[in-house]
């Protein structure tokens, strides 16, 4: 099957040029809450994923019957009952990290990408271009999470996924030379982290369209 | 009565909704480019907030909890949010034009911005706590508090960071870091000041 221009488009667009937390500034507050470690990150990216794109497909799917004066509720709706299966299913298998979530698993209901992408994407387009956009911006937003967690995890705790990636051998504790970057696990480093990946994404692109 | 008041102020400066919890983000850095539009979201918020808590904590003690429907707590939420905030734009649009016309645009913002949700989430979560615990959200006055609290501290962030930005309009800022770029380093050494109200207690 041959993807059309504006098909390829929707998928590949928001994984780069038009990245949903780097360009679009939306779905920040999550974006910056949970990526102290890695997994809790990479759970937070594959929910928002999954759930970008079924609400893009269910909203596409009903678009045509949705009164345009009460859109935004019923919007809410497909999304909070989308939110609420995720988060029982992760409640169920993956408690721990359905913890170290907590309200942010909630606030995808509310995180912009979605009211975003349903407002100017599925409100208005078929449902394989839904679809594929949900899953690229799903994923653009993903990718950033993981990698502001990368840094974050790596440099504050000097673990990946929880294993342990510094040697302990390493440390000023054990007679080493290494100290851990104490800065990184507090909040404000996500916001600094992520002013510096939408600087060397500016600076980047900057060049590439000259 | 004592204890509410700890609640409030702490909410407004240990437990910020932007520099602790990044609540709100998305409307905090687009609508923060002038000092009197942050003020009028703020002030948006502060209203939301105020009657969208008290409502989603009765909701939860007296509904959710007897009858062990916890998991319907986010549809419900955010039904009660839209609601309100569909309302509360029809009933200051017929009594007071003028309040409708400062407000007016950010109100159906409102309705998906983080800051109101997670306010409802926290306080689910406040009311298991034990009573005695400085966070705890014990009846419908803490939980006025606590709503009021975290608007206001909203508000706070919001005024500040329009108050440097408008500053920031004359300095000479590398240019791929401009707009955006710079709000989010500003805004993190902005929580970093925040940072030292977290050993707060009252």
């Amino acid at each position: 099957m041959a993807l059309s221009k504006k098909t390829k488009e929707a998928f590949l667009g928001p994984l780069n040029i038009n990245n949903p937390v780097l360009v679009q500034i939306l779905g920040i507050c999550s974006a910056l809450a949970v990526t102290v470690q890695l997994k809790p990150a990479l759970v937070m990216g594959i929910s928002v994923t999954i759930i970008v794109a079924m609400s893009n497909v269910v909203v596409s799917l009903i678009r045509n019957s949705i009164p345009a004066r009460i859109r935004i509720i019923i919007q809410l709706v497909v999304v909070a009952a989308l939110v609420t299966i995720v988060s029982e299913v992760l409640k169920a298998f993956a408690y721990d990290v359905a913890m170290q979530l907590s309200v942010y698993l909630g606030l995808i209901i509310t995180n912009c990408i979605l009211m975003g992408r349903l407002e100017a994407f599925a409100m208005s387009n078929n449902v394989t271009d839904s679809l594929l956009d949900g899953l690229g911006n799903g994923f653009g937003y993903a990718w950033i999470l993981v990698a502001v967690a990368f840094v974050r995890e790596l440099f504050g705790a000097g673990t990946l996924l929880g294993y342990r990636v510094i040697p302990q051998s390493w440390y000023v504790a054990n007679g080493g030379f290494y100290e851990n970057c104490g800065m990184m696990l507090m909040p404000a480093m996500a916001l600094i982290l992520v002013g510096c990946i939408i600087w060397a994404h500016r600076a980047i692109n900057d060049k590439e369209a000259k | 009565m004592e204890h509410a008041l700890s609640l409030f102020v702490r909410s407004i400066f240990a437990d910020n909704m932007i520099f602790a919890f990044f609540l709100g983000m998305c409307s905090y850095l687009a609508v923060s480019k002038d000092v009197k539009t942050a003020a009028g979201l703020g002030v948006a918020v502060i209203f939301v907030e105020l009657i969208t808590l008290p409502v989603n904590y009765l909701l939860q003690v007296y509904v959710l909890t007897p009858l062990g429907l916890g998991y319907l707590s986010f549809i419900l939420f955010i039904a009660v949010i839209a609601a309100i905030v569909q309302l509360v734009e029809m009933i200051v649009e017929k009594f007071s034009p003028s309040l409708y016309n400062a407000l007016g645009i950010f109100l159906p913002l409102i309705a998906v911005n983080c800051a109101i949700m997670g306010a409802s989430l926290f306080m689910q979560q406040r009311v298991q706590l034990d009573p005695e615990n400085v966070k705890a959200i014990a009846n419908i006055g803490d939980a006025f508090a606590y709503a009021i609290g975290s608007g206001i501290g909203w508000m706070l962030a919001i005024v500040a960071l329009a108050g440097i930005r408008e500053k920031m309009e004359y300095n000479d800022v590398p240019k791929p870091l401009q707009g955006i770029g710079i709000t989010f380093i500003t805004v993190g050494l902005m929580a970093l000041a925040f940072m030292c109200f977290s050993g707060l207690n009252i």
